[in-house]
């Protein structure tokens, strides 16, 4: 599965995107930023997930939605568009 | 049917342009033309530019789902919105979003609703430059904004 990041998360993590293999246990946006944060120094933003938002295949989501069909996942800040 | 359109481009765009082609003989129906456009501030001078980074292709389809949402419910004739990514300098204009209808109440409400969702729904990040040369923060987003929203919920 293809994990893209945005903003200042792009930024900490250092990526722009990767390729993970998700263990069992993930189930949700919320597991994810949990199974995240747990990476290393890079990965601490995930610590912060009520300040993160995300999309499963380009749709907005919320934190308790199940990863289930997820072909591309995007983890980033609140949106400042306009 | 209405008539969507949008652009998600790095270079400006011509706003007399895009009102010819959503009235006069183009759409002999419309009787109403709202434009809203954003522009880039220099906030008294501290900032020297403005940095979008975007989602491609869910920038698009976000802000053609909410054109949608409010040509359904305002009964639009036609709706134009153009996003620009990429730095862009005080003055310059970063978005536009049109919504033409037979009757001015639908088109402002139709402009005002387009953007209040596209404000902190479609997937845009802005990262100031300073004018001394400080690379400057990433926006907050606002708590307005989103309170903006609550008001369609009606």
């Amino acid at each position: 599965m293809r994990l893209v990041y945005f903003a200042w998360v792009r930024e900490q993590v250092g990526l722009a995107e990767e390729e993970v293999t998700l263990p069992n246990e993930v189930r949700t946006i919320a597991d994810l930023f949990t199974w995240l944060s747990s990476r290393g120094d890079s990965y601490a933003v995930f610590k912060q997930a009520d300040q993160l938002r995300a999309a499963i295949n380009q749709e907005h989501v919320n934190h308790n939605t199940s990863l289930k069909d997820a072909i591309e996942i995007a983890l980033f800040p609140p949106m400042t568009g306009g | 049917m209405a008539k969507i359109t949008v652009r998600i481009q790095r270079e400006a765009f011509n706003i007399n342009e895009i009102s010819e082609t959503m009235t006069g003989s183009h759409a002999p129906n419309v009787g109403a033309l709202v434009t809203f456009t954003g522009y880039c501030r220099d906030e008294e001078g501290t900032l020297s530019a403005l940095e979008l980074d975007h989602y491609p292709g869910m920038a698009e389809s976000e802000i053609t789902r909410i054109s949608k949402e409010a040509t359904k419910r305002f009964n639009l004739d036609s709706v134009t919105a153009i996003h620009r990514y990429g730095k862009m300098a005080p003055g310059e204009p970063i978005v536009l979003v049109s919504a033409s209808s037979r009757h001015r109440r639908a088109a402002f409400q139709g402009a005002e609703f387009i953007m209040d969702f596209l404000k902190s729904r479609a997937p845009f990040w802005k990262k100031e430059h300073k004018s001394n040369g400080a690379s400057g923060a990433w926006v907050d987003a606002k708590q307005d904004d989103e309170e903006a929203l609550l008001r369609w919920q009606k």
